[in-house]
């Protein structure tokens, strides 16, 4: 099969860019540690609350560490539940100091949903019968909101919440 | 290319003209539910007669996803086959068999659909439970596209037996891989449909297993974006030449393009599901790695592409280094439509490189840049090329002529498409970049400067998608046009030749058994552990829900 000079040069250059990328994302995966979400984590759709993260008492935002949080959420059509304050009246937007580690974990009791703190790398897919975990720093200040962004039903634009990073 | 190309008779054209009617009826159902959709999400428009958002969603994605491009591709490769190999009586009835198995197929799955039974969108994750006619519509179409395949493979069979020692024609050879990939792909959604979802949707199976049904989907979700693309690279690489008055590149180096799409179109779903909680991420990994071999027959198609732009050009005596490219025929439309999809597609398979990379996926995952990839990629490279194949194609059929106004028409229609979609494509990839969720009706969610923003690029997908209707419309009105009224006369059916200083294609292009094992052992590689994973470390299975999607 003939191959005309400037495309060698040409499939060259981009084979080679090619294994470039690769190296760079393979170094950012294997060596760094980035992966996407992927615990292999399981639990009865049916009853999270046997999972101590998924107890009620448990929903919503604790400090474990100084400057170190768990999120926990559990989701349904078409609502996260985060929790209750104080006056049992459920939680919308959670409050945390700029430069908090955060682990949000999070799973749901019927279809599939999606979790993202739009503007920041949380960004998961939730399962029935599996737990979603992302830990970030949240570095930036500002107010994230939380969309579903995976189809979930009729009121699917109605599933949301807040992040809100304070100085 | 054989020289000896064939005259379609009338009960051919008859065949194929079917399914073209299938496509622009598509269109235009399709399209006016992505204008009502770009209107709802402005903010400044609700549904009458309380429609729901996500039927018309759903209607959207099904219908100019799975039924336009399906059926345009199934009549055009049938033109393709009948053109370079011929078509039996036999093989035509079973022809018009696949052909209405579809459109019962599709019949049944729009109804459902419409009565609001279906609100599952086109990717019909469990456990959202449809109506079983959805699933039963669906598996419906799928069979009736096998049987086409088949009736692809017995042509080319036939017409080697006929023709020993002879190479395939090329476009035939092209039409083959290319059913060869749907078949094999296809076989993922069509066990997932049949197996999973109707025993489970009819209440036989109480659960079902989410993210097995979900790896099977994306399984065939790859390849089946590559099943629209390889009509419109059948275009680039054996056709365009033709009409811009040169030659084929080369006959070998397409036929390897097409192979290493095959090989590299199948085991890559996961990076579909790459934000999934449940699949081991070196498998993942892997899986990213095979999906961007595909870059390597991408850089090969862009070359030739070009390659064939600028040899042909300096062939008809354009010296300048860039002569070639002004002397280009701008002014016909056969051409003009599908430039400009190669064009889009420069940003778009960028686009897609983002997409897949391992880690960045997680910025625009489930965001709306998605979905303005995949309206560069899908509703721009492939349509406009599909557009640009209609111009000469139909009136080829229908026994007429694309008169110099009809021309200047798809010209104006090509530029108000691009127009259109440069509008809305942009501002869905912006909104995705800064977080706006695809698949969504209008919502204020929380409120703030986050959603305020999104909302401001939500209406200038309005404006995007208000003039791509307008696109639509002329496009259908050229379609009646080319179909009924056009003046009587001979429209080419535009194959290019091999130069004439073209080496033979080597034997092992053509030995089917090597590429299909290769396939087949590649998907082996990919999947037979993380399938097993999946089942071994599965969860209690899913309840179907109706009440969600409102049933």
């Amino acid at each position: 099969m003939h191959l005309h000079k400037y495309e060698k040069i040409w499939l060259t250059f981009g084979v080679g860019s090619l294994a470039l990328f690769l190296a760079i994302i393979g170094f950012a995966a294997f060596w760094k540690g980035t992966h996407p979400q992927s615990h292999i984590e399981v639990i009865d759709p049916q009853n999270v609350q046997a999972h101590e993260s998924f107890k009620p008492e448990n929903l919503g935002l604790h400090e474990v560490a100084d400057g170190k949080y768990i999120f926990n959420i559990v989701a349904s059509a078409f609502n996260y539940d985060m929790g209750v304050d104080a006056d049992g009246v459920p939680v919308k937007t959670i409050r945390v100091p700029k430069g908090s580690t955060v682990l949000y974990q999070i799973t749901t009791i019927d279809v599939v949903h999606g979790f993202n703190v739009a503007g920041t790398n949380v960004n998961m897919m939730v399962e029935p019968g599996h737990i979603s975990r992302f830990e970030t720093v949240m570095k930036n200040t500002g107010e994230f909101t939380i969309v579903c962004n995976e189809y979930c039903g009729i009121g699917h634009h109605l599933m949301y919440g807040t992040v809100e990073v304070y100085e | 290319m054989s020289t000896n190309e064939l005259i379609i008779p009338k009960k051919d054209s008859k065949l194929y003209m079917s399914f073209m009617y299938v496509t622009y009826i598509s269109l235009l159902v399709g399209g006016l539910m992505g204008l009502l959709q770009t209107l709802v999400r402005s903010g400044k428009y609700t549904l009458p007669f309380n429609i729901d958002y996500y039927t018309i969603l759903t209607v959207h994605g099904v219908i100019l996803g799975l039924v336009l491009t399906t059926f345009f591709i199934i009549g055009f490769q049938f033109s393709l086959m009948g053109k370079t190999v011929g078509m039996t009586d036999k093989q035509r009835k079973v022809a018009w068999l696949a052909f209405w198995v579809m459109v019962v197929g599709t019949v049944m799955a729009a109804i459902t659909i419409l009565v609001g039974e279906a609100s599952v969108l086109y990717t019909f994750y469990a456990p959202l439970r449809a109506h079983p006619a959805f699933y039963f519509g669906l598996a419906f179409v799928i069979v009736g596209s096998w049987i086409a395949a088949f009736v692809n493979f017995r042509q080319l069979y036939v017409w080697k037996k006929a023709h020993k020692g002879e190479k395939s024609p090329l476009l035939a050879f092209m039409v083959i891989i290319n059913m060869l990939m749907w078949f094999i792909a296809s076989l993922g959604v069509a066990s997932a449909v049949i197996i999973q979802f109707i025993p489970w949707s009819l209440g036989y199976a109480e659960t079902i297993n989410v993210l097995l049904s979900r790896t099977l989907f994306w399984y065939f979700g790859h390849p089946l974006v590559y099943f629209w693309l390889l009509p419109a690279y059948m275009a680039w690489y054996a056709i365009i030449p033709k009409i811009i008055g040169g030659k084929l590149f080369s006959d070998s180096l397409a036929r390897l393009a097409f192979i290493l799409l095959l090989l590299f179109s199948i085991p890559v779903g996961f990076h579909h599901q790459l934000t999934e909680p449940g699949i081991d991420p070196t498998w993942k990994f892997i899986q990213v790695v095979l999906t961007f071999m595909v870059i390597i027959p991408s850089l090969m198609t862009a070359f030739s592409i070009f390659a064939t732009f600028e040899e042909t050009g300096r062939r008809k005596g354009y010296q300048s280094l860039f002569g070639w490219f002004k002397k280009l025929p701008w002014k016909d439309v056969r051409f003009l439509a599908p430039f400009i999809g190669m064009v889009a597609f420069i940003p778009g398979g960028a686009g897609g490189i983002v997409n897949a990379s391992y880690q960045m996926n997680a910025l625009i995952h489930n965001t709306i840049w998605v979905t303005g990839h995949f309206h560069l990629t899908a509703a721009t490279t492939v349509i406009l090329t599909f557009f640009g194949i209609t111009y000469w194609l139909v009136p080829h059929l229908t026994g007429r002529r694309l008169t110099p106004k009809l021309n200047k028409l798809g010209i104006i229609q090509t530029y108000i498409w691009t127009i259109g979609m440069t509008i809305m494509s942009t501002s869905m990839h912006i909104q995705g970049l800064l977080g706006g969720p695809r698949r969504s009706n209008f919502s204020e969610y929380a409120g703030g400067e986050q959603v305020a923003t999104w909302i401001s690029y939500q209406v200038s997908q309005a404006v995007g998608g208000t003039i791509l209707f307008i696109g639509i419309i002329l496009m259908v009105y050229i379609f009646i046009q080319l179909t009924f009224f056009a003046p009587r006369g001979v429209e080419e059916f535009p194959i290019a030749q091999e130069s004439d200083n073209a080496q033979p294609a080597p034997k092992f292009l053509e030995n089917w058994y090597l590429w299909i094992g290769i396939t087949i052992a590649l998907i082996l590689f990919a999947y037979t552990i993380p399938v097993f994973d999946i089942l071994k470390h599965s969860p209690p299975g899913s309840i179907p829900f109706d009440w969600p999607i409102g049933r």
